[in-house]
């Protein structure tokens, strides 16, 4: 990987560590101080796991007047801190610093309520995503942003990180999802956002802290909403002879005024990748592969389920396949949900991007990355969330080839650059983290990313909470890292990525 | 003093009191001006909200209505972009004829200032973040906001976000600078995001005055799969002078069948699933022997605009405030405005809007310390004696309001007070 600059070091903080991390153990438990090489490389790094640095100490306070504590005394002293939800963040935004305390929720952990007269759950920030549901789902509520990472990924980090998932299309993103937080500000205030009513009034703070990669305050408490179970949900497994035809058939659903709760599409790439991998019995003739999800009242979906159909083969569709129950329909995403791990098995090392673009440009997007594989000679496969204009490449490659991860790394960021061209954007789930920051000016002048650091400045004063992330230091447009995966060793091997 | 008369009444003495820009490099020039003479200024668009909010005496008005016209609108992208006055008529116009629609449902504020419709435009929208009946499922104005174009206060021109949904490239200041009323940002361009219109629309009335039981089928609703899209309890106006009795004409329809207070919910989707949710809905919420009416699609779509044109309140001379609290804590508001007050109940339980007659700040003090008690939050949306502290905030979140206002506007020179007197 490229050499990632970070902020300056302040020798005087190394120097009076063990100063520090005695002050630490006077403000919380003992127990709950790692200063240890040992204790503190769990986490040197994030699922971003190209790059690591073990922090200067980490604490692991167990209530929000330990973490207010915390935060008033590395302000008064001038240590950077750097949050940390589960670490599952794949832009890299956990990346400790070696003058830093890394601060984790992870004994933030419990539901505090399950409110169902109010339709919501307050849950502490190191509550993962999917045991939210559990919580809920035996009276037919679930919570709807669900990242592919749901089973290890936080509550908070998802509010950090605005996550979405395969049903944003239809059911938003986390911001659109979630009633209050409580917060602490990096010179120990505490403050409450929201709460369990819809909306704020004045300024919609909650609306800026989510999404704000914990650069602006710590997330000690998350009120949820929670939404009832639709009827019925069914897939619709289409297959085209184009990478066009499926784009268009995108477009020509979201124009008939039909809002899938899901819409993906692969690449032939991706297609043989994931049936190799894990025999999906996907149509390997097919150039592109999409699966419609729809959910809703029973007569709406069948209704919404034939018209799709016909949409599809007026876009020429070599197969449509409707699924007739849930195990059918849970067959059809298990390619997809598979699309990581398939191209970890194709190649030693790959590389994930995430940009977002208008559907309409699929095609010409695809196009390109097509022109760009054949240019940097490097296999690319791509998964779409093709609802939401959100695009994956997977880029494969070996990394022990020192060339051949300099093109991977230049590849990636034409790539980026294409759809902020494309009238997309360089990120639309990942985050900015360390991975896309010094690409913030592609889509950003000096005055529009001046305005975000003078918000920064007025709640962080002195620039110490999360510094170095989100925004460029280099100040100007690198080319930098990418998911990088390494034979397969990815930081958490186990989840889902998709 | 309106604006008006008050634009009237300046142009004499000061040609330049009102600033009407055409472009955005305009503003800019403008507003870098005013930065650097340290003058207060309000930002207008059609007026149509105007009267919400603190009144402001300030040096200059900056007048945005020129910047109107759709920039850009791709249906299958479901997205309009537009000029940031564009009346929000036009966009709605514009957008019906591909059968899309800003899910949020304006609020339309003409009629209890004018008695006649004025949805005003997309910065005024966007400013004050008022969002009608749709919003508990569809989500309010600041879900609908993709980005954004505006001038800070120092003039300098600034973007945010873009024309995707998904999108966490920075800070998400499209939210942060929705409901702000015009204190941190000029607006010269907004995008929405824009969803298909249903194909239809019902709607089931109840017919019921038990407050116990209201809140029941609130929350009985709100645990529904049947797609609900909108849910508001009208009581009977309180037999009282101080108020125009004006509910019976207003919900006058020809299948409107008792005249009664009545829970009415909204169904959207094709015809054939209307009919088997109703089916459903009525077994669910247990109806069978309630007294029931069923508006169709034509009916449907008048009662709901006149529910989000807040008609009821047509020509009122009282205050009118608008109070958000959690869903099941209504069956304790109802009980505290008893038959007192004329209001109705939207978002399935949680938004109230109020008449209040001989509002005084120890009225509003005293309902506001309520609504606190009850975890929400009140705004005065037309007061008829001036009052202070028309709106919600603690002590923390104003700290940061005041610090947010800083990094936008580091002189205060937009729309000074019009939230909060020091911000």
């Amino acid at each position: 990987m490229s050499e990632l600059a970070l902020p300056k070091v302040d020798q005087s903080i190394i120097l009076n560590k063990d100063k520090i991390v005695s002050k630490l153990k006077r403000i919380i438990k003992l127990e709950n101080v790692l200063d240890h090489n040992d204790e503190i490389k769990p986490y040197e790094t994030d699922a971003l796991s190209a790059y690591k640095q073990k922090p200067l100490a980490v604490v692991l306070p167990e209530n929000t007047q330990e973490v207010s504590k915390i935060l008033k005394y590395c302000n008064e002293e001038k240590i950077k801190i750097i949050p940390r939800g589960a670490g599952t963040g794949l832009s890299g935004g956990a990346l400790p610093l070696q003058d830093a305390i890394l601060l984790s929720l992870g004994k933030f952990n419990k539901i505090l309520e399950i409110d169902f007269d109010n339709k919501c759950v307050v849950a502490q920030p190191g509550v993962t995503n999917l045991s939210i549901t559990h919580a809920v789902q035996h009276k037919g509520f679930y919570y709807a942003p669900d990242p592919s990472s749901q089973l290890a990924c936080s509550i908070g980090g998802n509010v950090a990180e605005n996550s979405g998932g395969i049903h944003s299309l239809k059911y938003g993103t986390t911001t659109n999802n979630i009633l209050g937080t409580e917060l602490v500000l990096m010179d120990g205030t505490i403050c409450r956002l929201g709460g369990k009513t819809l909306d704020q009034e004045g300024y919609d703070l909650l609306g800026l802290i989510c999404g704000s990669e914990g650069l602006l305050g710590v997330i000690t408490e998350v009120t949820v909403k929670i939404l009832k179970k639709p009827q019925t949900v069914r897939a619709v497994l289409i297959g085209f002879p184009t990478i066009e035809d499926g784009g268009n058939c995108v477009s020509e659903i979201i124009s008939s005024g039909i809002v899938p709760s899901g819409m993906e599409i692969m690449d032939k790439a991706l297609i043989e990748a994931t049936d190799n991998f894990c025999k999906a019995g996907y149509p390997r003739d097919a150039e592109a592969l999409m699966i419609v999800e729809l959910d809703g009242t029973n007569s709406e979906v069948d209704e919404l389920i034939n018209k799709v159909s016909d949409i599809a083969k007026k876009n020429n569709s070599t197969s449509i396949r409707i699924s007739k129950n849930e195990k059918e329909r849970l067959a059809f995403w298990a390619g997809r949900k598979a699309a990581f791990p398939a191209c970890g098995a194709m190649a030693p090392d790959y590389y994930c991007m995430d940009g977002t673009i208008p559907r309409g440009k699929l095609s010409e997007v695809l196009k390109e990355i097509k022109r760009l594989s054949k240019k940097y000679n490097l296999p690319v496969a791509n998964a779409f969330h093709a609802g939401d204009g959100n695009l994956h490449p997977l880029i494969m490659f070996d990394a022990n080839n020192k060339e051949e991860l300099r093109k991977t790394e230049e590849f990636g960021a034409e790539i980026l650059k294409y759809c902020v061209k494309a009238g997309g954007v360089l990120t639309g789930e990942h985050g900015v983290g360390i991975e896309k920051r010094e690409l913030m000016c592609e889509m950003f002048n000096d005055n529009d990313i001046q305005q975000q650091l003078k918000i920064k400045k007025s709640l962080d004063t002195k620039n110490l909470l999360n510094p170095g992330k989100v925004y460029p230091i280099l100040r100007k447009c690198a080319e930098e890292g990418r998911v990088h995966v390494h034979r397969g060793e990815e930081k958490f091997p186990d989840l889902p990525r998709f | 003093m309106s604006i008006e008369v008050r634009k009237n009444s300046q142009i004499s003495q000061d040609s330049d009191y009102i600033l009407r820009p055409d472009n955005e490099e305009k503003v800019s020039q403008i507003i870098k001006d005013l930065y650097k003479k340290n003058l207060p200024t309000e930002i207008i668009g059609s007026n149509s909200k105007s009267f919400i909010g603190n009144k402001l005496q300030c040096a200059k008005i900056l007048d945005l209505s020129k910047l109107s016209g759709i920039v850009e609108y791709l249906p299958e992208e479901l997205y309009i972009k537009v000029k940031a006055c564009t009346p929000i008529a036009n966009i709605e116009e514009v957008l019906k004829k591909n059968n899309q629609q800003l899910s949020f449902e304006p609020i339309d504020f003409g009629y209890i200032s004018s008695s006649k419709s004025n949805k005003g435009t997309a910065a005024g929208c966007l400013s004050c973040n008022f969002s009608g009946s749709r919003r508990f499922k569809s989500g309010s104005v600041r879900d609908h906001v993709l980005g954004f174009r505006g001038v800070n206060g120092k003039g300098d021109t600034i973007k945010s976000g873009g024309t995707v949904v998904k999108n966490v490239t920075g800070y998400d200041l499209s939210k942060l600078i929705t409901g702000s009323f015009g204190t941190l940002i000029a607006l010269t361009e907004i995008t929405f995001k824009v969803l298909p219109t249903k194909d239809s629309s019902s709607t089931l009335v109840i017919h019921e005055d038990s407050k116990e039981e209201i809140a029941k089928l609130f929350n009985n609703i709100q645990s529904s799969s049947n797609e609900i899209s909108g849910s508001v309890f009208v009581p009977i106006e309180p037999n009282n002078k101080k108020y125009i009795q004006n509910r019976e004409k207003i919900f006058s329809f020809n299948d409107l069948k008792n005249e009664g207070p009545f829970l009415a919910v909204r169904m959207e989707g094709s015809k054939k699933s209307i009919d088997e949710r109703i089916r459903d809905l009525t077994i669910e919420l247990n109806l069978k022997n309630k007294k029931k009416s069923l508006l169709d699609v034509h009916q449907s779509l008048l009662f709901w605009e006149r529910i989000n044109n807040l008609e009821i309140f047509s020509n009122t001379q009282n205050s009118l405030v608008r109070i958000v609290i959690p869903p099941f804590k209504c069956i304790d508001l109802m009980k505290y405005l008893n038959r007192d007050y004329k209001y109705y109940i939207d978002w399935c339980g949680s938004l109230f809007w109020i008449e209040i007659p001989d509002m005084n700040e120890e009225k509003l003090l005293n309902i506001k310390d309520y609504i606190i008690r009850l975890g929400g939050y009140l705004t005065v949306i037309k007061n008829s004696t001036p009052l202070n502290d028309i709106f919600t905030i603690n002590e923390t979140r104003l700290h940061i309001s005041k610090k947010i206002k800083e990094s936008f506007d580091p002189k205060g020179i937009f729309n000074p007070g019009k939230m909060y007197r020091s911000v």
